[in-house]
């Protein structure tokens, strides 16, 4: 109800009011271009061995042909026994997995457990879902629970994918060239860790829009509990 | 005395299926467009809406809450979506006086949304909003005065 005094209060979450007033801007500001989101031009991989989960990522921002940031992380800790690289617009993935984080701590506090990956999942789809597309946000998600090692991807628009080994973002060709090269199930540590690094260079090798380091990042089951370590390499 | 005038329509009737028409009840003070604010008036803006997710996020929390009671409707019958929404109703009662926040502990605890993060509490959180109502006008709007 439209009273001119009366004050509606304001509905909490997005707030789309600008997008008329930016629609009619484009069109007034030379060459019609709204400044750009910062994305991160990425390669990122992640493999499923014998003990774990092995992801990867390299560490360049690009914003369009200028790049932003060359040590850029894109690992997110979700749980301590889940990781996640980021692909897309690099503030919707730092955004979406530190909302994943917040509601995972909630749940284990709540119930005393430690999340599964699936669950992970489940909430990052919904989320994207809902969104329709508009999140950039291409995810993969590598964990140890209970249940196994876990290697799973989320697109934007909220497609799920569970995989032995994947890459994705703008070098994720030419990574995965590497990855389908040398891939075998029940790998052990050491050749797991040198298959992601190589898959990375080859994505920082062939893609402009991935360079600097590599971040590796392990997850791994060692009796009933999980380590982790991330380390750079070059 | 009543604060609040009963709604017994159901959810349906409060699903919003169009963004307000600007000619009709336009948003600034006075009743007149407030251009240096809105922008100039253009029908065509307000009857569209001009993002994607503009009318689904409107509705998003209504259409949610209608499934998951209709599937609770069909699994348990009638009894169980009608209890919750009672106590949903006397819960959503709690309030403090119209311009003021409140911190609506009772309807988030029964909706679970006192254990979930999400878009809705980092963003424009109605409780750091800029503006506030007028407190005589709030109150008259409210009690059916105005």
């Amino acid at each position: 109800m439209a009273l001119s005094t009366v004050l509606e209060t304001p509905v909490a979450g997005f707030d789309f009011e600008n997008a008329a007033r930016n629609a009619a801007l484009e069109g007034l500001l030379e060459k019609g271009q709204a400044p750009k989101p910062l994305k991160t031009g990425t390669t990122i991989a992640g493999v499923v061995f014998k003990d774990g989960v092995v992801l990867g990522a390299d560490t360049r921002a690009t914003s369009s042909e200028v790049v932003a940031d060359k040590m850029c992380a894109k690992i997110h800790y979700i749980a301590p026994n889940i990781y996640c690289c980021g692909a897309g617009t690099a503030a919707d993935t730092e955004k979406t997995t530190d909302l994943l984080s917040s509601n995972l701590t909630i749940f284990s506090l709540n119930s005393g457990r430690n999340p599964r990956v699936v669950m992970a999942i489940n909430i990052l789809q919904d989320m994207l879902y809902r969104y329709k597309g508009h999140i950039g946000a291409n995810l993969i998600l590598g964990g140890v629970d209970c249940t196994g090692n876990h290697l799973y991807t989320v697109g934007p628009y909220g497609s799920v994918n569970k995989v032995p080994y994947l890459s994705m973002g703008s070098g994720d060709l030419a990574a995965l060239g590497i990855l389908e090269d040398r891939f075998k199930s029940d790998m052990q540590l050491e050749e797991a860790k040198d298959l992601v690094r190589d898959a990375i260079h080859a994505g920082i090798m062939c893609d402009l829009g991935s360079g600097n380091n590599i971040d590796i990042c392990l997850t791994r089951r060692k009796g009933n509990t999980s380590t982790v370590q991330a380390q750079h390499q070059f | 005395m009543f604060l609040h005038t009963l709604n017994t329509r159901g959810l349906r009737s409060q699903l919003k299926d169009s963004v307000p028409v600007a000619g009709l009840c336009p948003q600034g003070t006075y009743g007149v467009q407030d251009t240096l604010r809105g922008g100039f008036t253009s029908v065509k803006n307000e009857l569209l809406p001009s993002h994607p997710l503009e009318l689904s996020e409107k509705n998003f929390k209504l259409n949610q809450e209608k499934m998951n009671l209709s599937t609770l409707r069909n699994i348990q019958g009638l009894h169980a979506p009608l209890k919750l929404q009672m106590e949903y109703r006397a819960a959503r009662q709690i309030q403090r006086l119209p311009f003021l926040q409140s911190s609506n502990l009772a309807v988030d605890t029964l909706q679970g949304s006192d254990e979930y993060i999400g878009f809705e509490d980092i963003l424009n959180d109605p409780a750091q909003s800029e503006m506030m109502g007028e407190p005589h006008i709030m109150v008259e709007y409210k009690l059916g005065l105005l």
